[in-house]
């Protein structure tokens, strides 16, 4: 073997070990880059959060409640208040509205004296039990699951709702739900369409 | 003197920068080509270089921070000194930069300058314009306001109707479950590392291709372009009637350049520092987020887009789009380059700007929104109210009341999402707008639950009063008949 030969070798060998150390260190960073993705199906970002004493939703009113985002950090600042329209029917009846228009997520406006939920973006419109009425979006409003404990309206909330196909945990978040639960129950799922 | 010149030997003795620098400088341009039309594509790289300083010098104040950026808006617009002019020229300068790539993208196409074998030059320059309009939107995050969050609100529910990827693309974007300082960060990453970092590589690429390439000839009708000889005639065109690039052609660059930089630093005086708009605090609702400037066509494509083509569109238009640029050079690599003997060319050219000028236009009026704050903002016009029954009156009342008034204009004011009432009593009978009133139908909500028997005839009572004097209402024919035999 000539010298030039051993050169060009070794040359291989050590271009071959960096594309193994790249590799290597190429795990970690992808891991780390979609974290965001990964750690949404692991411990999931679903969780149950109280709006407060049932009685500030007056029967037969609809109002807007906000939330502290359970995971907020301290550089979310504001961001993390979420706000949602609490929609009490009668007695233990109610229905919760993500603000996100089901279009494309601008925040939708409750106006009582027509009974309609309005978007301020691309004109959408939506019945008071968020069944959609007019406009582009293609259903009715995204509904959060409810559940009264010890007279606090509780909603499994955690991910922003999306048009889009709803993640494995996120499922009940982003399909539509006629839940009338009581105390203790569990809530029912009703995957019936309003749009339809 | 002397002292200079020994200076300069002695760094260019190390940096050996000299020789290439004048060998650029000198080279052989064709004579027509130093000319006012091939002075965008410097002014773009010139503008960039501005928004590189300006960026770095508002990176000084500003904090990239959710719950602090909009904060350090506010202390760059008020409490630094000439933070507001930074933040202007930073502003004014990102719509100069892209509208002048946009001007140099469609003088290259006119001139037929993506031909052979120019390909490549073309497709970096496509890329440019994509990362272009990236700094463009992420830009507009960094600028932490109202619009901003909402913005992003949309773009993840653009991102999340991709599918199968859908979700897991919207936390990706969104760096987490909601639009948060994790969000923000990603955003400042890409803003002011990423896509500034590709920028200038790509950019340089670019800059290289033309000058070893050779900039463009100018197009003469019949002077088609061939693979087999054009770089023998090219030459020709250079070596025998060219002109050194520096003085002839650069002077030209070099004014244009001030001159725009000068408008900017104009309009950065005259209009000042763009937003921010209100807090980016979600329980604030009393919000109409709208785009800037360059994605308002885009906005208003969303709200006249059939919802079923909605997604289609969305997705599979830009990706469309893209590919024919990209796909341009190859296609028509050879053949005429002038834009008097390329037709197709020209029309697709007046055809795009005429498309996105209505759209922007469009935007600017947002005719599909209700107007939020017309039933207790906008009165009904008096003259429509003066001289009626009391039932007409009432049913003004429900009219306002029940926020029609939002999306149907009476008398020039209101909504624009539903037709103008001003002559509705012409086009309906009494019992058509009962109909459309409680069952809706036409993009109109129904009616029918939240109107009492009572608000329904006063309200058709009085829609039956409009009708202009000359026209008489609508009538049932049948009813006539039956009345008048």
């Amino acid at each position: 073997m000539s010298d030039l030969s051993r050169r060009e070798m070794f040359l291989k060998v050590a271009l071959a070990f960096n594309g193994v150390i790249g590799v290597v260190l190429g795990v970690p960073i992808v891991r780390y880059l979609v974290s965001p993705v990964t750690r949404g199906r692991k411990p999931g970002y679903e969780s149950w959060i109280s709006l407060g004493e049932i009685n500030q939703f007056p029967s037969g009113e609809t109002r807007l409640a906000t939330y502290r985002h359970p995971l907020a950090n301290a550089s979310d600042g504001e961001t993390a208040d979420i706000a949602c329209w609490v929609r009490h029917m009668e007695g233990d009846k109610f229905q919760v509205f993500a603000i996100n228009c089901a279009h494309l997520g601008c925040p939708v406006r409750w106006f009582p004296q027509s009974g309609l939920f309005m978007c301020p973006c691309h004109g959408g419109a939506y019945y008071s039990d968020g069944a959609r009425a007019s406009g582009p979006p293609e259903r009715g409003l995204f509904e959060y699951p409810f559940k009264i404990v010890g007279g606090k309206l509780h909603i499994q909330a955690g991910e922003m709702p999306t048009p889009g196909v709803s993640p494995p945990t996120a499922a009940s978040a982003l399909i539509q739900i006629n839940a009338y639960s009581s105390f203790g129950d569990a809530v029912r799922l009703d995957k019936r369409s309003p749009c339809a | 003197m002397r002292l200079m010149r020994r200076i300069g030997g002695w760094f260019d003795q190390r940096l050996q920068l000299g020789a290439p620098i004048r060998e650029t400088m000198e080279h052989p341009i064709p004579r027509d080509t130093a000319s006012w039309y091939y002075v965008f594509g410097s002014a773009a790289m010139t503008v960039f270089g501005l928004q590189l300083v300006t960026g770095i010098l508002l990176a000084l104040i500003y904090v990239p921070s959710a719950g602090e950026a909009w904060d350090s808006l506010q202390i760059l617009n008020h409490q630094v000194t000439l933070g507001w002019f930074i933040r202007a020229l930073h502003g004014w300068g990102s719509n100069f930069m892209l509208a002048i790539v946009l001007v140099h993208m469609v003088q290259v196409f006119l001139f037929g300058a993506y031909k052979f074998p120019r390909e490549l030059t073309w497709i970096i320059g496509v890329l440019l314009l994509l990362m272009t309009l990236g700094m463009a939107f992420t830009g507009q995050v960094l600028r932490f306001d109202q619009d901003a969050y909402w913005g992003l609100g949309i773009g993840a529910s653009i991102a999340s109707r991709v599918p199968v990827l859908g979700p897991a693309l919207v936390s990706l974007v969104l760096g987490g479950p909601i639009i948060a300082g994790a969000t923000l960060s990603r955003f400042f990453a890409l803003h002011v590392f990423v896509i500034p970092g590709s920028l200038m590589l790509f950019v340089g690429l670019h800059v290289l291709m033309v000058l070893k390439l050779g900039i463009n000839e100018w197009p003469m009708p019949g002077r088609v372009v061939r693979r087999s000889d054009y770089l023998e005639k090219y030459h020709n065109l250079t070596h025998t009637q060219g002109v050194p690039f520096a003085p002839y052609g650069i002077w030209k660059d070099a004014v244009f350049s001030g001159v725009i930089l000068l408008c900017i630093a104009a309009c950065a005086l005259y209009f000042g520092p763009f937003g921010p708009s209100g807090q980016p605090d979600p329980r604030i609702i009393q919000t109409a987020p709208r785009p800037d400037l360059f994605f308002l066509w885009l906005y208003a494509l969303l709200s006249l887009l059939p919802p079923a083509l909605e997604t289609p569109v969305l997705l599979i238009g830009p990706a469309i789009a893209v590919v024919v640029l990209l796909v341009l050079p190859f296609a028509s690599g050879e053949g005429e380059k002038s834009w008097k003997r390329r037709p197709i060319a020209v029309l697709t050219i007046l055809l795009v700007a005429v498309g996105l000028g209505t759209f922007t236009n469009m935007a600017s009026h947002t005719p599909w929104s209700p107007v939020m704050e017309a039933s207790t903002g906008v009165p009904v016009p008096p003259k429509l109210v003066t001289g009626h029954s009391a039932l007409e009156i009432q049913g003004a009342l429900v009219f306002q009341s029940k926020q029609c008034h939002n999306c149907h204009a009476l008398g020039e004011s209101g909504g624009k999402r539903g037709p103008a009432l001003d002559a509705v009593a012409v086009r309906l009978t009494a019992d058509q707008l009962v109909r459309q009133v409680l069952q809706g139908g036409g993009n109109m909500p129904a009616y029918g639950k939240n109107l009492n028997p009572a608000e329904t005839m006063a309200l058709v009572a009085f829609l039956e009063t409009l009708h202009p004097a000359s026209q008489a209402p609508a009538q049932d024919a049948s009813h006539i008949t039956a009345v008048q035999p």
